[in-house]
């Protein structure tokens, strides 16, 4: 296998990790969005109430800077990472 | 070179201007205190701040075609994020978003989750991708992935389609504003928004709109943070509302079991003016089935990593690596907005409806409700309706009517802070609404002159020639959305969502098969595409004209039927033809991988 290959290899892997990561968040506790509001959660809101306002949006916006991060070390572990003067 | 300057003086430049702005929020705060108006307040700030962003735009004037369609491929990414945050939130996210929740609560916070978690599709599937690539629209990604002009202008269809559904909107949300803040006839507003909207784009296309984006951000997210602040610091909330309104939405929560959600007749309700609704659903209990609420998320989510002047804004950062942090960049700066607008909805509404506090009105009696001023100038604009339904001489919970841009414009006023603050709101819906205008009519006026003009009717253009076409179109489509808009066929949000569902019925698996799947192939793309617009567009006609629809897909969710066809027309048809041909591989296994030149080069 050609380093490309393993160096696209990783990368689809990652995608992977990061859109099952997403779809928790934007799809999977709304699946039990009516038992979950039950329960008491962060800062005492209802907890699915919690994440429709603050939660899930808040858990995006680190997700992306972990996948930028995470992509950016496989790039470079390949040498596929962009030259300065590019 | 005065560029590169320019881009390290960036952070000193918007902090003198953010200095400058609270300067002019300070002095008319003072002027207030000495007797200026209301109304010559609110002219003040939309004034002032359209005239600093006809200033960006002019001073950032350009003749050369790296800088009016990617603003030279140099923005850094924090500023790029504030741009896109601006480019994205629209007039409807400003205005009728905390609307939205405070009348429909948990079913309408599906659009809070949509709207953000589509970001994460973007920075993982497409933005870094279609940044190597180094196209200046997205149809010049669809035009080159996968050849010929068929599949170039099929791409341009579809852009066409959705975003001029969604400008439409944004210059009606301008020319509402204007109309409100210059107090002159919504006709002629809208038009005074629209020229504000060109002088931001024109002479400078998207370097212009960069700039004036990253100074429209900071001027409508002070105007929407500052009063979601201070009235939670006034009624004795919690000083960072965010954390601290547990207590209210509880407090609500008990109000709303206490007062009961009385059904009015049909008779009572056909006397309430039109556009008003009272409240009839919890605020925090989980009101929509899983599907309804997945749904119109998911449908969002889909429509985000669609919408062109979205993906657009990705091709001026300088490198693929500032693309993807850019993407974050952004979406925390939308989150500084959205993750307010709950709290703003919560704050609006304790407000009015709790008894113990001095601004509840339910439960009070109705000729004092009636004699309130605030009460009287919001039912004057038609926002604001009492009835006594049941003759008991007080104020019921289902007796009270509000329209769903009160719960923004309104409630500084209804919580008693000074009319300045309302003339601070004016400007951010301006600003809101004028920075996603500005983006959509770029992206298209750009995908027509460089795809259909140059590319495809006269590539031997040249630079001068081709700038002129691009600032004509711009011009022309501006002039044709305000038209439309001036006859106030559709209400805000709905055409907002619409555009989200026509974009991702078109073009969502074209893109990310594109970089995803090397044997898509040009056949295959065009079926996804006018195939999938094509099956959104019947669905969408056939909810409205009576149709039952299936699956639980309403009118604001077809691109999701849209969609499917489009993948599965994609995948058939690409699977019945040859796959493409070696050359295109390569490219895609180029585009997979940062390094090098990018696939176009200097166009």
């Amino acid at each position: 296998m050609s380093n490309q290959e393993k160096h696209w290899e990783k990368s689809r892997g990652l995608l992977m990790i990061t859109l099952a990561i997403w779809f928790v968040f934007s799809i999977g506790i709304f699946l039990f969005g009516a038992e979950m509001n039950e329960v008491t959660g962060p800062f005492g809101y209802p907890w699915t109430y919690w994440f429709t306002c603050q939660g899930s949006l808040g858990a995006f916006v680190i997700l992306i800077f972990w996948f930028a991060n995470r992509q950016e070390k496989i790039d470079e572990e390949f040498g596929f990472s962009e030259r300065e003067d590019e | 070179m005065k560029s590169t300057n320019f881009i390290d003086n960036l952070p000193k430049v918007y902090g003198i201007y953010t200095g400058g702005f609270i300067g002019f929020i300070i002095l008319m705060a003072i002027a207030e205190q000495m007797g200026m108006t209301a109304k010559a307040i609110g002219i003040a700030f939309v004034a002032f701040t359209v005239f600093i962003y006809a200033l960006i735009g002019w001073l950032s004037r350009t003749a050369q075609a790296d800088a009016y369609y990617v603003a030279g491929r140099q923005v850094p990414t924090v500023f790029n994020g504030m741009a896109t945050a601006a480019d994205w939130m629209s007039g409807a996210s400003f205005v009728a978003m905390a609307g939205g929740i405070y009348f429909k609560g948990y079913g309408y916070m599906a659009l809070l989750v949509g709207w953000t978690g589509g970001y994460v599709l973007v920075a993982s599937l497409l933005a870094p991708y279609l940044r190597k690539f180094g196209c200046y629209t997205v149809p010049d990604f669809i035009g080159t992935r996968y050849g010929g002009n068929l599949a170039r202008f099929s791409a341009v269809v579809v852009l066409t389609v959705a975003s001029f559904t969604y400008v439409t909107a944004q210059i009606n949300a301008t020319g509402t504003i204007a109309s409100v803040a210059l107090d002159i006839p919504f006709q002629y507003a809208v038009y005074i928004g629209l020229i504000s909207i060109l002088l931001c784009s024109m002479l400078g296309g998207m370097r212009g709109v960069t700039w004036t984006q990253v100074a429209q951000y900071i001027v409508l997210i002070i105007a929407y943070l500052l009063p979601v602040f201070w009235i939670s610091n006034k009624i004795g909330a919690g000083f960072f509302p965010h954390f601290m309104l547990a207590d209210e939405v509880a407090r609500i929560g008990e109000l709303e079991a206490q007062f009961g959600f009385v059904k009015n007749s049909a008779a009572d309700l056909a006397t309430v003016p039109k556009g008003l609704a009272g409240i009839t659903k919890a605020h925090s209990a989980v009101n929509a089935t899983p599907w309804a609420f997945i749904s119109l998320a998911l449908a969002m989510m889909m429509g985000t990593a669609s919408l062109p002047h979205v993906m657009m804004r990705y091709f001026t950062t300088p490198s693929v690596k500032a693309a993807r942090k850019s993407v974050g960049w952004s979406l925390f700066f939308i989150f500084l907005l959205y993750s307010s607008a709950p709290m703003l909805a919560t704050l609006s509404k304790l407000s009015l409806l709790d008894p113990n506090l001095s601004t509840g009105i339910i439960g009070k009696s109705i000729t004092d409700v009636q004699a309130i001023d605030w009460y009287q100038n919001w039912n004057a604009a038609n926002l604001m309706f009492v009835s006594d339904f049941n003759g008991n001489g007080t104020v019921e919970l289902n007796e009270f009517f509000m329209g769903g841009k009160a719960v923004v414009l309104a409630t500084p006023e209804i919580a008693g802070l000074p009319y300045v603050i309302s003339g601070l709101v004016a400007a951010g819906g301006m600003a809101a609404a004028m920075s996603t205008a500005d983006g959509l009519i770029l992206a298209i006026a750009n995908a027509i002159s460089h795809d259909v003009y140059y590319k495809i009717i006269d590539p031997k253009a040249e630079t001068a020639k081709r700038l002129v076409v691009a600032r004509v179109l711009l011009v022309v489509i501006g002039f044709a959305g305000a038209t439309i808009a001036a006859m106030e066929i559709q209400g805000i949000l709905g055409s907002v969502i619409w555009a989200f569902d026509f974009a991702m019925s078109g073009l969502f698996f074209p893109l990310v098969l594109g970089v995803w799947w090397k044997r898509a192939n040009r056949q295959g793309a065009i079926a996804g595409m006018l195939g999938g617009l094509a099956a959104g567009t019947w669905y969408l006609v056939w909810v409205r004209t009576g149709g039952s629809g299936f699956l639980g897909i309403t009118q604001l969710t077809f691109g999701i039927f849209g969609s499917a066809v489009s993948l599965v027309a994609m995948v058939v048809v690409s699977l019945m033809t040859q796959e493409p041909d070696k050359a295109t591989q390569k490219m895609v296994d180029e585009v997979r991988v940062p390094s090098g030149k990018t696939i176009l080069g200097k166009q």
